[in-house]
Order: structure tokens, then sequence, then C-alpha cells
């Protein structure tokens, strides 16, 4: 399959997004003003970027509190993420879900939980409507590792599966619940994505160390199930670089074995994406420059804007419990 | 010629014909749940409407209580609004993270955006050996978390409509169904007609003055018993039905309260932060000057429910156990054969049941 150098710069674009967007949370995590839980994505970007690029603005999706990346990729307002995660008004929630609850349904990303493997059926519901309506959408659930271990993904991965729900699974295995690795949780010689094989799932193992490959093969095998209206499951090998919550290194715990975070960062997936588009797509640095720092300049502004706006008011945070 | 006036309804046969609406007049409405499209079809209340409308809108599902529960909400945020049944209230329980984490902050959660219109029938099981996990009244626990209707009907009359103000109703409601208000039985021309009654609305089932009697589901039904008994013998309390427990009618509650100065909460559930409690504590908070005796409740024992029929007629409260308290709380000096009020079978709905479910 060949790609085009457009359709490579709108990932990358995409993908350096998102690490710009998250880095920046960290940098200024320590600032205290975003007061609140944030699960950040650094190292597992082109997952995001090459689901993005995958998804039709029609299509659904719904996401685990590791979000900010899959809403980015769908297009989600960023303003009113970062204004979310400030607790600010504007926020996608009006400051009522913060970071682990984005919302922006002007580009169908329905929501994401806190809670693990909660919205997976959410996400099939989703595309049981896009089944009753005949509309050829799609619907979209990220979830990571661990919540493979959650009896609602067997039951969402049943049910899509005995009523043919046009659903894509997205399973990021970063292979990291919290601090725990996932020897103590899954059998070494059982794989995800063979696992929901067995279920009945058309499955997918997909290395996020190679980006390009990455790309690819997203977009054929979300193309194929939009064609086919039928669900299938995508398992992404990668790597979370911080913590599991908050803007730090967390190396020093030692709970990852000696080196193995220095390894996935040498295979840094978005440098190796710049250094290929620059190697084999003609694409020059200054280009790739003018990109970062477009993104970073934007990032800016919203992060200036979004400190001047008004938080809730409590009447505020008391309206809407019930519709 | 056929007296249209006499012609008899029951309470599962007025679910069945309110989710037959309801399907008719909303083609993107999905009823589902184990058991929609089976031979029992939900004790009968959802016979038929398999072959009517398809079974795609009304779905067999497998038996993943909390899937289906989160799948509902999907469906509904994406605008399919969605009833779900389960057979027993109890195994409902396996759903509480897509009850309490999703369907019911969704529209609070996410600034106000999507609601999630889902009714949830959940049938409580009763006499006959359920047993500590099928017989279960959980009302009060659902109470407890904002974002939550709930909706406790006790008589056939008014089943059909309660279920349908559920249906159209934005927000997630929980329908509790006694297994034992199935067989109450109404004419059909004392059936509540749309539009003439709203959810969070209580009815002054029979009018009184000497004490208020609270109840739902079917506590109001043995309260009726009861309080018709006294009625007959000279003892005239009032006896309210909430109909729905959340939005609550306190305006109701607190009025009558006013006038009869007692009161008597009845419910089906355990009674350590029981609705019951809820209802004496907003009482007593706001009637307290109006109260010329101590507010009372009559519940289920803090233990769980025990199968053997040898002992459950001891362990559940009856009607005669509720013209008991109410005579005791009114200081009334009467003689009573309580054997009319014992003449039913403690452990089945009526003297031709024979089980098994």
């Amino acid at each position: 399959m060949t790609t085009t150098t457009n359709t490579l710069l709108k990932y990358y674009t995409l993908a350096q997004k998102i690490r710009i967007v998250e880095e920046r949370i960290a940098a200024e995590y320590s600032k205290g003003e975003m007061r609140c839980p944030v699960h950040l994505s650094i190292g597992q970007e082109v997952v995001s970027a090459a689901v993005g690029m995958a998804q039709e603005t029609s299509d659904t999706a719904v996401s685990s509190h590791r979000a900010h990346a899959h809403y980015l990729a769908k297009d989600g307002d960023l303003y009113r993420m970062i204004a979310e995660i400030f607790g600010r008004v504007t926020g996608c929630c009006k400051g009522r879900g913060g970071s682990m609850h984005l919302v922006d349904l002007s580009v169908g990303f329905l929501g994401s939980s806190a809670i693990v493997g909660n919205s997976i059926p959410v996400g099939v519901g989703a595309g049981f409507t896009h089944k009753l309506d005949k509309s050829g959408q799609l619907a979209f659930t990220f979830f990571g590792d661990g919540a493979t271990e959650e009896g609602a993904f067997y039951e969402s991965v049943n049910f899509a599966v005995v009523n043919k729900i046009p659903v894509v699974f997205l399973c990021e295995n970063n292979l990291y619940s919290v601090y725990t690795d996932l020897t103590p949780r899954q059998p070494a010689s059982r794989k995800i994505h063979e696992m929901a094989a067995a279920m009945g799932l058309t499955s997918f193992e997909i290395n996020s160390l190679d980006p390009i490959v990455c790309l690819q093969e997203t977009l054929a095998h979300v193309l194929w199930a939009r064609e086919n209206q039928v669900p299938i499951f995508l398992e992404y090998k990668t790597y979370r670089w911080l913590e599991h919550c908050g803007p730090n290194n967390d190396d020093g715990l030692e709970y990852r074995p000696n080196g193995e975070l220095k390894a996935w960062k040498l295979q840094d997936p978005l440098r190796a994406l710049r250094e290929s588009l620059v190697a084999n797509y003609s694409v020059t640095v200054s280009e790739l420059d003018a990109i970062d720092s477009a993104i970073t300049t934007e990032v800016n502004l919203v992060f200036e804007k979004v400190r001047t706006d008004p938080f809730p008011t409590l009447n505020e945070s008391m309206q809407d419990v019930y519709a | 010629m056929l007296n249209q006036e006499n012609k008899m309804t029951d309470f599962a046969e007025q679910i069945r014909i309110g989710l037959d609406e309801a399907l008719d007049q909303d083609p993107k409405l999905i009823l589902m749940g184990l058991g929609v499209t089976d031979p029992k079809g939900i004790f009968g209340t959802t016979l038929g409407l398999p072959q009517k409308y398809g079974r795609e809108r009304v779905l067999e599902t497998p038996t993943s209580e909390n899937a289906v529960t989160g799948i509902g909400v999907g469906l509904a945020v994406t605008g399919h609004k969605t009833v779900m049944v389960h057979q027993r209230l109890d195994f409902f329980l396996l759903a509480m993270d897509q009850l309490v984490n999703s369907a019911a902050k969704w529209h609070y959660m996410y600034g106000g955006q999507q609601s999630v219109p889902i009714t949830i029938r959940l049938i409580t099981g009763r006499g006959w050996g359920q047993g500590p996990t099928h017989s279960q009244n959980l009302h009060s626990w659902f109470t407890h978390i904002p974002g939550l209707k709930v909706v406790m009907p006790a008589f056939a009359h008014e089943a059909k409509e309660l279920l349908r103000l559920s249906i159209d109703d934005p927000n997630p409601v929980l329908f509790l169904e006694d297994r034992w208000c199935h067989v109450q039985k109404a004419e059909l021309s004392d059936v509540i007609t749309r539009g003439s009654i709203q959810l969070g609305q209580a009815e002054i089932l029979v009018p009184g003055d000497s004490l208020t009697v609270v109840a739902a589901g079917f506590a109001a039904v043995e309260s009726l018993r009861a309080v018709s008994f006294l009625k007959e013998r000279g003892i005239n309390v009032e006896l309210i039905n909430l109909r729905t427990l959340k939005p609550l009618d306190t305006a109701t509650i607190f009025s009558s309260v006013k006038k009869t100065g007692r009161i008597l909460v009845v419910d089906s559930g355990a009674e350590i932060a029981s609705f019951a409690s809820e209802v004496v504590s907003q009482v007593s908070r706001n009637c307290f000057d109006s109260l010329t005796s101590a507010p009372q409740i009559i519940c289920a024992p803090d233990v769980p429910e025990p199968t053997s029929h040898g002992v459950t007629e001891e362990f559940k409260f009856g009607a005669a156990d509720i013209a008991k308290k109410i005579i005791e709380m009114t200081e009334s000096n009467i003689k009573a054969d309580w054997t009319i009020l014992n003449n039913v079978p403690h452990d089945a709905p009526n003297s031709t049941y024979m089980g098994p479910f």
C-alpha cells in the first residue's frame, strides 16, 4: 500500500499536536491550576493519530480515563478540553468532568469514562444505533490492556459479535495497569488479540513502533469494518512514557524493568515518522518545524486564554441533574 | 350485551399494553432483556411483541446485565430510547457500574448535552421461597443516586400510565414491579388515561383524618387492605400511594401529616437506611410542630430473607401487622377478627398460585 505524503503529513500533524498538548499539560501541571487527575498519552500518540485518520466525523467514539489523545484525534475542540482540565465553565463538560470526562458531540466524541471498562458497552450501544439506522457509521471504543480484564469487556465483545454491531474495539496495550505489569494479570501465553479472535472478532495486532505501517494497517482494517459493517478488534503494541496518572517520569519507582523505558524512547514512533518523512517522502525539516511551530502557537493561545475564563458558579454546577 | 365497564384487566396485561403502545408510537424505541422473546415473555408482559415489532427492536440479550445496561445507555444517547427488563431485581445488581457511573451521571457530567432516556423494569420476587437473592427490595439504594428516577406502581389501573410516563421521561427511570402486583386486577374503565397524572405525583388513595399511611408498590396493596379493614370499623386513616419514590411528592405527604398529626410509613425494604426512614426524616424536619406522636415505620427486618415457608409468614409483615400498628398509633380500641386479614396465603399472590417462579 502506498500512502501519500499529504496523508502522512496530516498523520504527523495529528500525532505531534497530541504530543505538544500533553507535554504542555505536563510542563504546567505543577503550577496547581489543573487540579484534577491527568492521564497523559506521551509515547502512545501515533495510535490515536492513526485511528483519527481512519475515522469519519460522523463516526462515534468513546474512551477511557486516558482520553486526551483520542479526543484530539477525533478533532475534539482543544480549547474546550483544556478549559475543562482547568475547571472552567467554558470546558466541554462545564467543569463537571475534568480530564477524564471529555465530550465533543460536534465530532461524535460521546464521552470518556474514569471507570476502567465502563465506556466499552456504551460504545457498543452507539454502534447498535448505527446498525439500526443503517447509517454506515462506525462506533469506536478505546481502552487499555487493563480493561480487557473487566467483565464489561467480555460482555460487550460477545454482544457485538452475536448482534454484528459495527464497532471498532481499540486496545492500547501499554503493558501496565497503573504500576502493575501483565505478569500477575494475564497469562503470558495468551495474547489479547488472539483472545478477541477466539471470541469471534476479526482481530489484528498492530505495532505502533513502525508508525507508517501502523497507519496503513489501521486504515485498511477500519475500511474493511466500515464496508462490511462488522465489529473488529485492534490491539496496539505501545508504551506510556510518563507515570500512570500525572505529569512526571516515574522510572525511579522501579516497577518497570531497568532500561525498558529507555529502549521504548529510543524507538519513539513520532520521531521515526518525522525522520521517515524527511528521508523517504521529500519533506523538509523546515516544513515539519513550521507544523510544530503552528501547533505550539495554537496551544500557547489556548493556555493563555483559558486562564481568563470564569469558573462555573455553584448555582451552575447544581443544574442538569435531570434532562 | 357486553358491559364494557365491567371488563377486567390485570397489572401484567397493562404493562404489556403499555409496551405495545410505546413501541407502536416511537419507531426508534428498543425493548431488550433476557427473556423478552421467550415463551413465557417476562410473566406475559412482552408476549406477542417480538412478532409484532421484530426481533431487532424487541431484542433477546445475552446474560450480561452490566454491558446490556451500558449498551442501553449508548443506544439512548444516540437517539434510541430503550426499555430494559430483568426478571429479578437481584440480577441487575451486576449492572451497578453502568447504572450509577454511566446512566445516572451522563446528562449532568457531560455538561447537560445528552440525556439518557432509558427505562429499566426490575421485577421484585416475593413469596414462594424466593429467598435471600430473589426477593430483595432495594428501591432505597436507587433513590440515593442523583440523576435517577424511581417509580414503584402498586395497582393495575395505574401500571400502564406510570410505565408510559417513565418511557416518555428523558432520564433514566427504574420501574420497580413487585411480582405480586402483576396479579392485581382492575376494571378497564378505571385504567388511568394518558396525560391525567405525572411522575412525582402521589395519590391520596383513601382519605382520612386520624393518621397518614404512606406506602408504595406491594406495600401499598397491603396497606390498602389494612386501611379498608379499619375504615369499616370506624378508624379513618389516610392512605397515600406514592407511585414515584424519586422525585418524591413531599407536598402531598406534608399536607396530609399537617391534617392528621401522625405518620406511618410502610416499606417492603429492610429497615436500616430504608426509604421509610427517608420519609420520616423529611416529615420530622418539615412538619415537626404538626406531629402529635412519633413517626413510625414498618419495614422488613435487617436480615436477609429466609427461604423456608415455615418461617416466612412470621418474617414478612402483612396487612394485619399494618392494621395493628395503626390501632396502636391512633390509640384505638377495637376488637377485630384478624383472620379476615389473614385469609390469603402468606407466600403466594393468590390461592391458586403454585410457583415455581
